[in-house]
């Protein structure tokens, strides 16, 4: 096996192969400087096909096509939900996130069911959650890392009633609450059809058809127009024929759940999503080659375990099914503690790998600061100027800050790694243009690269001296108030 | 279809005449019976008839449904690697000059990590609990474990092996650090004497960090634990700059002992201080730290240079083939594993201790060998992952999570 082999569709598909087929009359309509430029960043997927208005035009329309076919990824896109709140799964390149980058993260869908109460009565015991509040509290799950906001994204709606009406009301009155996309669950034909008559226009995904119920399903699929999951716990072969079967009946949008099994299972789930991407991108098995489903809610089914036992390995299953391969999760847990890491990995995963998540180094100022106001310093990681940029506006100090270049590497990192080091630390301070805005010589380092202070005095020179801050940015705040202005007089 | 076949390929088509196409829309599916259609590519269309007015409502063409479901077998897709990782052994029982237990052999992989359908793992991941000879600054949710034996290394390593279980127990010296206590070389090896004495598992001696002083302690760390194969972590390319790093591997191998090779998130320099280190030390004395960042401050590095570096070894390049350990207890420097954010995000005690086990299971499926932990949740969570996938159990029906109630 070569590296190249193992790259599979991306690496193979020149910009030359796009640019044959675009216009080729450098037009500029679609905002870059010729097509060949245009080319390129099709490759890349960085612009959409649709980009270029003269490929749209009619007579261009076998261009098109083919075009569309070049650029198609290995795993199909399928659509759940209209509208701005729509998502996107599946449509992944590569197979391995180094290679070029992963699209589109797996939306996490929490459910409820059509036998929970709209509110619960406090009178009975046995409901402790009613939908709406569940709902609230999907839609209120919010985290704000990086500058970006991370969230919940869909509602699954089980019906375990197994009462085609029951399920309908419960559907509508959710429809009713909120434009969320949906994911409709019941294997019951009859059932499905309930909760489409009430939700059918809003694409929701059609969860599953079966070995047992495809044909019904497909049938429901094709009369809403809506994405079909297809069903075929630890067989392959099932879900590979089920696709065939149900390519053939007239179906595109599919999703594949080979299932989640959790606990002594788990091998056999991470098997069958691995073998199941590698055939993908291996073997260009098209029937394969759609978005896959993973389901860590059954962690909340098996064996014994307190409340908070079980959040905990639904969100252990969540994260390995994010590392391998799943476009798409159901769950059941609304716990922060457990979610937060659920979410912050998958958005982590997702980042382009070829880029690290740095800011431009330089000297930001904060509040007011005067020739007086604290000097400190910071690494150039997004994560870590974000962090210490939102502890210093929550402190509310005036001061200067120096972000050092450590090559887009946290503090810790640079430090060992040697990106941090007395010499970049003098270079940074040098083109900052501090000096002659402060009248005082003392920086204040991050506590993590408490090592490096007696080298930076000596490599500064003159009058600097150095303060070893905090090793959490939290605390500066408190620092400040206790290190600052410094109590040793200078001495030179 | 019924017992029909039908293959569709890139071309051919079959012209359905007008009245056939008008009934047919009137049933809208149809069933053939006994057919055998062998074509290029079914293609069934109609052109409306001339004369009419209205454009025609789009419907779409007529679809020959499948009735059964076609059967399309799945093969396995199996590869062919030409690299092999290297097996290290770590510890020594008394037969083989040492005195522990028992010894673990660490890599040997032949495939990417947990690509099952291919082959077991030759050695499954193994566990080291992290100890330090001196009190230092721990989360609250690590520290109510360990309080007690803070400052008595001895009792932290057979806490962490009697009570967590620990494949191995990694004693961190960091109180040589000169900015710190300065401890001894001599001091030091007195303290790892102390753990040798009181666990019968492999040992890993972590120094602090100060290239020169870290030298100086393996040195003699080396030399007083004679035949134990102590894992030394680590050495670095800074040794290398300071003129120090063959000594250390030398004392390695004249006493027996591997090393851990550190690089901070760079292929090339892992690469490089192998081949430095290939001048002093057989191939398989040496175990790679290619860095670990916590979750959500750089993880995904760690998880795509683990992937790489693993596959490049598995694809033949020998300079990357040795096994690889992660220093996991990392994952605390994120401040979402032990910051109080708000009731929202309550309890931090297992918000801390998750993100502990979900940075190492990233990695484990990045193909890790040696994990250095502590939260004893997150060690018990990662040990039952890496018994189940070694187990690998068959599920034969799934539970139905669709019409359960929760």
């Amino acid at each position: 096996m070569t590296e190249r082999e193992i790259k599979g569709g991306i690496k193979e598909l020149s910009p030359i192969d796009v640019y044959m087929l675009l216009p080729r009359t450098n037009c500029k309509e679609c905002g870059e400087e010729n097509c060949m430029a245009f080319a390129v960043k099709l490759v890349s997927r960085e612009v959409p096909l649709e980009k270029c208005p003269p490929i749209l035009k009619k007579e261009k329309a076998e261009a098109y096509k083919k075009l569309q076919e070049l650029l198609a990824p290995p795993v199909r896109e399928v659509v759940i939900g209209l509208g701005k709140r729509s998502l996107r799964i599946g449509g992944k390149l590569v197979m391995h996130r180094h290679e070029f980058t992963y699209h589109n993260p797996p939306p996490i869908a929490i459910d409820v069911t059509d036998e929970m109460p709209l509110h619960p009565n406090p009178e009975r015991k046995d409901e402790r959650e009613g939908i709406i509040d569940r709902i609230r509290k999907f839609e209120g799950f919010s985290y704000d890392y990086i500058g970006k906001r991370l969230n919940l994204d869909a509602i699954a709606l089980r019906s375990t009633s197994g009462n085609p009406e029951t399920f309908k009301s419960v559907v509508r009155a959710v429809t009713e609450f909120t434009d969320v996309p949906l994911i409709l669950c019941s294997l019951d034909p009859a059932i499905m059809d309930a909760g489409l008559s009430v939700a059918g226009d809003r694409r929701p995904l059609i969860y599953a058809a079966t070995k047992e119920n495809w044909k019904e399903m497909a049938e429901l699929a094709l009369k809403y127009s809506c994405p079909l999951a297809i069903l075929a716990p630890n067989d392959l072969s099932l879900l590979r024929s089920l696709a065939r079967t149900l390519i053939d009946y007239g179906l595109n949008d599919l999703v594949l759940d080979p299932g989640t099994f959790p606990e002594e299972g788990i091998a056999a789930t991470i098997n069958n999503f691995t073998m199941i991407r590698r055939c993908v991108f291996k073997r260009r098995d098209k029937l394969l080659g759609f978005p896959l489903l993973g389901t860590p809610i059954t962690a909340w089914l098996y064996g014994e375990g307190s409340m908070e036992e079980r959040a905990w390995k639904e969100a252990v299953l969540a994260s390995m099914l994010i590392s391998r391969y799943a476009d798409l999760l159901i769950m059941h847990s609304l716990d922060g503690w457990a979610l937060l890491s659920v979410v912050i990995w998958r958005f982590n995963l997702y980042t382009d790998p070829r880029k690290p998540v740095s800011v431009e180094p330089g000297l930001r100022t904060f509040g007011e600061p005067d020739e007086k106001s604290p000097l400190m310093l910071t690494g150039n990681y997004a994560l870590t100027y974000f962090t210490v940029e939102s502890d210093i506006k929550k402190c509310g100090a005036s001061c200067y800050l120096i972000v050092a270049d450590t090559q887009g590497l946290s503090v810790e990192s640079a430090v060992a790694g040697r990106y941090l080091t007395a010499e970049t630390v003098a270079e940074a301070v040098r083109k900052s243009g501090i000096e002659g805005k402060i009248n005082h010589k003392f920086l204040i380092i991050p506590g993590l690269a408490a090592r490096l202070s007696g080298e930076i005095e000596e490599t500064l020179g003159g009058e600097w001296r150095v303060l070893v801050g905090p090793r959490d940015s939290s605390e500066i705040g408190k620092f400040l108030k206790e290190k600052w202005p410094p109590k040793l007089d200078f001495q030179g | 279809m019924g017992r029909g076949e039908i293959r569709r390929r890139n071309e051919g088509s079959i012209k359905i005449g007008p009245r056939l196409l008008e009934i047919l829309s009137q049933l809208g599916e149809i069933e053939l019976e006994d057919v055998e259609i062998e074509v290029e590519d079914l293609e069934i269309w109609w052109q409306p008839g001339v004369g009419i007015v209205a454009p025609p409502k789009i419907v779409p063409p007529p679809r020959v449904k499948p009735t059964e479901i076609l059967p399309e077998p799945f093969e396995v897709p199996l590869e062919e690697y030409p690299g092999r990782v290297e097996e290290v052994v770590l510890g020594a029982t008394k037969a083989e000059g040492g005195t522990r237990a028992k010894r673990i052999v660490i890599g040997g992989a032949e495939s990417p990590a947990f690509y099952l359908f291919e082959r077991k793992p030759a050695h499954p991941p193994v566990i080291a609990i992290d100890t330090f000879d001196m009190k230092t600054s721990l989360p609250r949710a690590i520290r109510m474990y360990v309080e007690e034996v803070m400052e008595d290394p001895p009792a932290w390593a057979k806490m962490a092996v009697d009570k967590l279980g620990a494949d191995l127990v990694s004693i961190h010296l960091i109180s040589t650090d000169p900015l710190i206590r300065d401890t001894s070389p001599k001091e030091a090896a007195k303290t790892v004497e102390d753990v040798l004495q009181a666990v019968d598992v492999p040992i890993i001696v972590g120094g602090c960090g100060d290239p020169r002083k870290d030298a100086e302690v393996f040195t003699k760390v080396a030399e007083v634990a004679e035949g134990e194969r102590l894992l030394l972590s680590s050495v670095t390319l800074d040794m290398d700059e300071a003129g120090i790093l063959g000594r250390v591997a030398k004392a390695a191998k004249d006493h027996g002992h591997a090393v851990l090779a550190f690089s901070s998130m760079e292929l090339n320099k892992a690469k490089e201080l192998n081949r430095k280190l290939y001048a002093f030390l057989p191939r398989d004395s040496i175990v790679m730290d290619l860095t670990t960042a916590a979750l959500g401050y750089g993880l995904e590095y760690s998880f795509s240079i683990h992937e790489r570096a693993r596959l490049a070894a598995l694809m033949g390049d020998p300079e990357l083939q040795h096994p690889v350990l992660s220093g996991t207890t990392n994952a605390w420097a994120a401040r979402e594993a032990w910051l109080r954010m708000g009731p929202e995000w309550e309890p931090r005690e297992l918000r801390g201790a998750l993100w502990e086990t979900i940075t190492a299971l990233a990695l484990l499926l990045a193909g890790v060998d040696v994990f250095m932990m502590m939260h004893p949740d997150a060690v018990r969570t990662v040990k039952k992952v890496i018994e189940h996938f070694n187990r690998e159990v068959k599920p034969e029906t799934m539970v139905d999570w669709v019409s359960a109630r929760i």
